[in-house]
């Protein structure tokens, strides 16, 4: 395997090998903890823009799955190409073993022209984006240097949302479904439901449209670059129709209510993320992946927190006092990661149902 | 639910296979959760070895029998208003079950934290359980309980074959396995039957994916999953009996987390409140899955879970069982976060277990669905590769690793297909011979991502042996080679292969001082249970070559001392010398130094990292403890508590300039090397048993015409025996040793005489600078030849002589000061008369310190901890012979899980645990003690069998045979015993030997018909016929769970403490109670 070096904003370097594409590449480091999933991380188009950093040290053992479409939706990956800059990993294997295994991860990456290194401790660059937050990083091939890139100054959601409207299922709810980045087990979880889905691109203006609910996606970046969606959710929320958001959907849903939103240090990007709905013991574990947060003291009067983070006490979701409106900064899909709020969608769904009754 | 106040913990008992030192852990971290509540805690647990029954632990110990009539005579005493059942395995889960089901709880409102007795029994019922399953939709395996064999015959024509049997209600799957047809079933199903009313017959997953889940709930319906588990064998192999890593390695993130979410449905719907463990097998071909077991408690799985991703687990049910949400407690290693979240781990971890199968005769060797097992460790690495290796070389059976070992597999494809403790070394070979990946994966089912692992690390040593010097191992090949995990032995073998070196150590330490000029250098990474996300101030550690950077930074000043582990729990090494470590620990931090640990034995005490300042969670090699001393600098290192394993490490380590504390390692090599110590007990005048160490038969033959049969055969450097064998005639000389020589070809056989009907005496002794502190006697109750960790153990020593007595103490002086002790040791002698001659010397703590510790109340380990620190101490002034009361030490035997293994005791070690009792007198403490490992008062109803072997056995017994007829007891004998017993006025019913035609009542009969409540059979070196018979009732008594007793005088001992005392006679009381004199 070919040598290559990770150069870090703070002019440290990691030697390691190469097992994926060979190009220089750079992005804003992130390292996340989950031990599975990374055929599901990697499509998820949140990481646009970033370096992944799996904390687990053995990735690529069981393969990736083949790029097979259900009912319009691939059934493996979040998205339909990998979506992060580079993976950089502690030990690659490169003999992978399971039975829906079609490639291994260093011929995926490859195909996708994405780099991957291994080699690396991760654990010390993972300490080091602790202490030091999330940095910039580019790997560098030979003399093929190139400038440190931070997406976040980047409108990475009109880069990942889908270009055009796009329709799945013949349910009785109508969900609009803003695609600022979206991962595909949203549209699978929703599907489960008796609904049918319109995709819209993230700055569709959907003021006019006919539909029983509205849901805002997860997405990549920061989320004041959404300035088309936010001002469009500024409408929703006059409307009683009920919204659901996850992730960067629960900030915008936060910023079009008037909250603001800040850059975490280091994110949180995992499986194990305890949340804890305010004021009682009733705790969830939930798959997370994001770098901002909602300050929760700029919240309105007219919301309220649904979830904090048990760890470090960080928004979590948000609810409306009295509309049916709420968004959790997890990932309720999860896929990959822990699926103990599922349950969220049916509430969602239940939601419209309700409103419907009305 | 009233707030608890008063709270019984029940422990496990003695150690036995399937249920091991594990529940030392669990049992002591409860007891420290409690405690940190403000709670009163009972507990019972007469297991004396273990860290939960030291002092400060619990508020009040009972060293006495996990059986509902003691439990509630505790109960009754101390009036307890809650009970834990989860924290002492199937012993304490199955004793709970029998209280709630009689009403003792109920009766004197004794609540039960954590799980509902209720939801135990439900997933202890196979069938409920599995109806239970199904209802809400989750899938077990197609499975029948029936009530008889027909029954049995009748469902598989449904299921069909391969089939698997289960007995319901046992530990381990005891009397499960396999069946192809119906011959194998009928078999199988009848000794299943001898367990258990009821057995299952399940269709066969053999081949699928074993996985586990350790599952946690609150009293608020929180649910965490704290890891989840893979075994390396495929289903077939009992998980105890798996290699298993953490976490699963070979799972998509679909599969891990549906089975997570299973799990939690089983656990909320079960309704547990704490702990529990539900094991899945998984179609390697599919997502499909089958719930195959759930344990209701704390399980080894869930010790392993702990250990492995630094969840404490016993800790938090502890505390979960008191009303606690997970969200109140915090997560004991970062302690900013909540202790509701699931680790992450950013390192592997592999258990592999370990077998003692070589000690006992007739035993199949055989990996299977019932577990044979005696310890595990666990290796940590960041490539499986590493943790393997690792791994292999901690089981401490011969192995350098996954390759480079001298032990060969005679038949790699049998091996494969018929796996054994060597199927690794299988798969080694089998890549020497051009195996591929996919053919070992046809015949072993072992999915191909471990064996494409496996086969790197062959490749990687392909790799060095086209290396013929180490000037030309560059750096890159030897850092390569580290990060597979080889250590500097395996190197050094391959590299150096064509030297000759001075001795097996030489070529490795080259190789290390090549590394290390090399800047090729582990690195310490910790163990934090978020994967580095949050800052934490873990101390538990390890130590990996893939990696770059160190986690900690040393201090190198001096004020350290690290304590070597004892490694896996093993016949002869267990659970007492993790209580001689953890006390040493504590000693040294009591003294303001800081301790470091360093063991791998996922089963105990030593290895939580809040015992000690700094564990090292890795291996007890020279090269390993050479690198954590290279990083400490510590004051020095006690090898004197963790048992043989760094007894053997203290010569090579004070070689290399580390400082040895204690005893100095030339005096440890003077009482180790046989020969050296000979000569220096015949320098000073003290008398051994004559022994030669020859290597030729003539000569062996010569020797043993001059000292006269029976002798006794042994290799050199032994702990427990291994290989030792008494043997009374020619013919069994020159089988012995044909098999002594397989087990050491470098070293010479050692041929001692053997003294029959001899007394054997030990002492436990500490020592500074050649001085006696303080010291205490034991008598065994059975003549010399029954193996001192085996022995009943009386102390203080109730039968010697007053000169007897003096003579020890003056020979173990004369010891002490040759030497020049400094710390603990254990001396054994023979004594007939007032002669007396030393067996076997050694300078550490022996089986024997806790007990004797706890007898006393005087801590022997503390005190030479103290002396090894070089504090100057005062000789203890008490005389411990003068005592009040009694304790007596009884081993426990595992013999019903050793399928066809003859349970007779000798000169080898076979026990597996032990426990101890005090009592008023000899015989009230051997009554508690012998009840303590199983032994049951026999009914009046059923009877009691004697054969008792040899006619000086035959009259040991006569007097207690007379006390049993007198008691109202019917007692049964065997055809010479019958007579012999007749001819002195004791009458018996005569019972014919099992190969007898004849007519009438035959022994077999009244064995497998449960007719009989005890069994006595001393075994008579004799005929092969009578060996055969004598076999075949030891062995049935075992297999059909009936109490048995093979050595005379401790028949006899229990007959008269059984008569005279009774179970009435027994005094409940605590520990405390007894007082060492008014």
């Amino acid at each position: 395997m070919r040598k290559v070096v990770l150069q870090l904003e703070d002019g440290s370097q990691f030697e390691a090998r190469s097992f994926g594409y060979e190009k220089s590449v750079s992005g804003e480091l992130v390292f996340y903890t989950a031990m599975t999933g990374y055929p599901e991380s990697l499509t998820d188009p949140s990481y646009k823009g970033q370096i992944l950093v799996p904390t687990y040290p053995m990735i690529g053992n069981y393969g990736v799955p083949s790029d097979e479409m259900v009912c319009g939706v691939s059934k493996f990956y979040e998205s339909e190409r990998i979506q992060c800059s580079a993976l950089i990993i502690s030990d690659y294997s490169e003999n992978c073993s399971h039975w829906d295994s079609e490639q291994s991860l260093g011929d995926w990456l490859k195909k996708w022209k994405v780099p991957g290194l291994c080699g690396v401790d991760t654990r010390a660059l993972t300490k080091k984006l602790r202490e030091q937050g999330s940095m910039l990083g580019k790997i560098v091939f030979d003399s093929e240097d190139i400038p440190f890139y931070n997406p976040d100054e980047d409108n990475l959601v009109a880069q990942v949302s889908t270009k055009e409207p796009l329709t799945y299922g013949s349910g009785r709810h109508k969900v609009l479904l803003v695609d600022c980045g979206m991962k595909n087990n949203i549209l699978r979880c929703l599907l489960k439901h008796d609904v049918s889905v319109k995709r819209v691109p993230w700055d569709y203006d959907f003021s006019g449209e006919d539909y029983d609910g509205l849901f805002i996606s997860n997405g990549p970046g920061d989320p004041r670059q959404c300035g088309a969606t936010i001002e469009h959710l500024r409408g929703a929320l006059q409307d009683d129709r009920p919204i659901m958001g996850i992730c960067l959907g629960n900030q915008l849903l936060a910023l079009a209510a008037g909250a603001s939103t800040y850059k975490l240090k280091y994110g949180h990007r995992g499986h194990n993320q305890p949340v804890v709905i305010p004021g009682t013991h009733r705790c969830f574990i939930t798959s997370q992946n994001h770098g901002f947060a909602i300050d929760e003291t700029t919240l309105p009067g007219d919301w309220e927190v649904m979830f904090r983070n048990l760890n470090d006490g960080t928004n979590e979701g948000i609810r409306h006092k009295s509309k049916p409106f709420f968004s959790t900064q997890f990932h309720p899909e999860a896929s990959s990661g822990p699926v103990d709020t599922e349950s969220l969608f049916a509430e969602f769904v239940k939601n419209m149902a309700d409103y419907d009754r009305k | 639910m009233t707030e608890s106040k008063r709270i019984l913990v029940l422990g496990s008992g003695a150690l036995k296979i399937g249920q091991s030192g594990e529940f030392d852990y669990s049992g002591s971290q409860a007891l420290k959760a409690l405690k940190e509540e403000g709670k009163f805690t009972i507990l019972i647990n007469p297991n004396v070895a273990t860290v939960q029954t030291s002092e400060d632990i619990a508020d009040v110990t009972y060293f006495l029998p996990i059986t509902p009539y003691f439990v509630e005579q505790v109960i009754i005493k101390e009036h307890p208003d809650s009970i834990m059942l989860a924290f002492g395995g199937q012993t304490a889960l199955n004793c709970g079950v029998e209280l709630y089901r009689s009403g003792v709880l109920e009766k004197y409102g004794v609540q039960v934290l954590g799980t509902p007795v209720q939801a135990i029994i439900n997933t202890e019922d196979r069938e409920i359980f599995a109806d239970m399953l199904r209802s809400i939709d989750v899938k077990t395996p197609k499975s029948v309980a029936v009530n008889s064999i027909d029954e049995a015959l009748e469902v598989v024509k449904e299921i069909g074959y391969p089939v698997i049997v289960r007995a319901a209600y046992t530990l381990g799957g005891l009397g499960s396995g396999f069946c192809n047809n119906d011959e194998q079933l009928r078999e199988l199903a009848e000794s299943a039957f001898t367990y258990s009313p009821q057995i299952l017959v399940e269709e066969s997953l053999k081949g699928w994916k074993e996985i586990e889940y350790e599952v946690v709930r609150d009293c608020y319906d929180n649910c965490i999953t704290v890891c989840n588990m893979e075994n390396f064998d495929p289903l077939g192999i009992h998980t105890g009996e798996s290699i298993v890593v953490a976490p699963s390695q070979t799972l998509s993130d679909h599969e891990y987390h549906m089975l997570r979410q299973i799990a939690i449905k089983i656990i909320r719907h079960v309704g547990i409140v704490g702990e529990c463990n539900v094991q899945y097998a998984l179609d390697p071909d599919s997502d499909d899955y089958r719930v195959i077991e759930v344990n209701a408690r704390l399980s080894r799985s869930s010790a392993l879970a702990s250990k492995a991703t630094g969840y404490p687990l016993a800790f938090v049910a502890a505390k979960l069982g008191l009303g606690f949400g997970l969200d109140e407690i915090s997560n004991a290693v970062t302690k900013v976060t909540s202790a509701c979240f699931e680790p992450a781990l950013d390192y592997v971890v592999c258990k592999v277990p370990r077998w003692d199968l070589g000690k006992f005769e007739g035993v199949s060797k055989l990996l299977g669905s019932s577990m044979k097992s005696v310890g595990e460790v666990m290796s940590i690495g960041r490539t499986f590769e590493e943790a393997i290796q690792k791994g292999m070389r901690m089981v401490g059976q011969g192995m350098h690793g996954f390759v480079c070992n001298h032990i060969k597999v005679p038949d790699i494809d049998f091996e494969l297909n018929n796996p054994t403790d060597k199927r690794l070394l299988a798969i080694a070979q089998a890549f020497d011979e051009g195996y591929s990946v996919d053919k070992l994966h046809d015949i072993t089912k072992i999915d191909k991502w471990f064996l494409y692992r496996l086969h790197n690390i062959w490749s990687y040593k392909k790799r060095l042996e086209a290396v013929d010097s180490p000037e030309n191992l560059d750096e890159e090949l030897m850092r390569g080679a580290k990060r597979m995990g080889f250590s500097d032995h395996q190197i050094g073998s391959i590299i150096y292969r064509n030297s000759t070196l001075s001795d097996s150590h030489e070529a490795g330490l080259r190789i290390r001082s090549y590394r290390k000029n090399m800047g090729v250098l582990p690195v310490v990474k910790q163990i934090d249970t978020l994967a580095g996300e949050y800052p934490a101030l873990t101390n538990y550690l390890y130590l990996t070559y893939n990696g770059t950077q160190n986690d900690l930074e040393f201090e190198k000043d001096g004020k350290s001392v690290v304590v070597l582990g004892s490694g896996a729990y093993r016949i002869g090494s267990s659970v007492e010398f993790d209580w001689c470590g953890v006390t040493a620990v504590k000693k040294i931090q009591q003294m303001g130094y800081r301790a470091i640990m360093i063991n791998y034995n996922p089963e105990t005490v030593s290895t939580d990292y809040d015992v000690c300042d700094r564990l090292f969670f890795d291996e007890l090699t020279l090269e390993r403890v050479l690198d954590i001393c290279d990083m400490e600098c510590p004051k020095g290192v006690i090898v004197s508590t963790g048992g043989q394993i760094p007894n053997n490490l203290a010569l090579l380590l004070d070689r290399q300039g580390v400082n040895i504390l204690g005893t100095s390692a030339q005096s440890i090599d003077m009482a180790e090397d046989r020969q050296k110590f000979s000569c220096m007990c015949d320098r000073l005048g003290i008398d051994q048993p004559r022994w030669k160490e020859l290597s030729r038969m003539e000569e062996i033959h010569d020797f043993v015409r001059e000292v006269g049969l029976p002798v006794m055969i042994r290799p050199s450097y032994v702990l427990s025996g291994a290989a030792m064998k008494v043997v009374s005639n020619m013919d069994e000389l020159e089988d012995s040793l044909r098999n002594a020589a397989v087990v050491s070809k470098e070293h010479p056989v050692v041929v001692t005489e053997f003294m029959q009907k001899t007394k054997e005496v030990e002492i436990d002794a500490v020592a500074q600078n050649g001085v006696i502190k303080c010291y205490a006697i034991s008598e065994h109750i059975e003549y010399a030849g029954v193996h001192s960790g085996d022995a009943t153990v009386v102390f203080p020593a109730q039968k010697l002589y007053y000169e007897t007595i003096r003579r020890i103490k003056r020979i173990s002086r004369q010891i002490a000061s040759e030497l020049n002790i400094s710390g603990p040791f254990n001396i054994q002698f023979l004594a007939k008369d007032n002669a007396l001659k030393v067996i076997e010397c050694n300078l550490r703590a022996s089986r024997s310190f806790p007990f004797v510790s706890k007898i006393t109340k005087f801590n022997f380990i503390g005190l030479a901890t103290e002396i090894m620190l070089g504090k100057e101490v005062e000789a203890f002034g008490k005389n411990f012979a003068d005592i009040d009361y009694v304790g007596v030490k009884c081993s426990q035997f595992s013999f019903a899980r050793l399928l066809h293994a003859d349970p007779v005791i000798g000169v080898d070690m076979a026990s597996t645990g032990e426990v101890a009792c005090i009592g008023d007198n000899y015989y009230e403490a051997l009554l508690k003690s012998m009840l303590s490992v199983g032994y049951i008062i026999p009914s009046k109803e059923k009877g009691i069998l004697i054969s008792s072997g040899p006619s000086y056995s035959k009259v040991e017994l006569l007097e207690a045979s007379r006390m049993l007829v007198e008691s109202g007891y019917k007692l049964y004998a065997t055809g010479g015993t019958h007579r012999f017993l007749a001819e002195h006025g004791i009458e018996t019913i005569p019972l014919h030997w099992p190969d007898s035609k004849k007519e009438g009542p035959n022994v077999m009969e009244y064995l497998t018909g449960h007719k009989l409540d005890l069994v006595i059979n001393i075994p008579k070196n004799n005929t092969q016929a009578e060996l055969a018979n004598g076999y075949t009732i030891r062995r049935t008594a075992v297999d059909h769970n009936i109490p048995l007793i093979t050595n005379a005088r401790l028949a006899s001992a229990f007959i008269y403490a059984l008569c005279k005392i009774g179970v009435e006679g027994l005094a409940i009381r605590s520990w405390k109670e007894y007082r060492l004199s008014e």
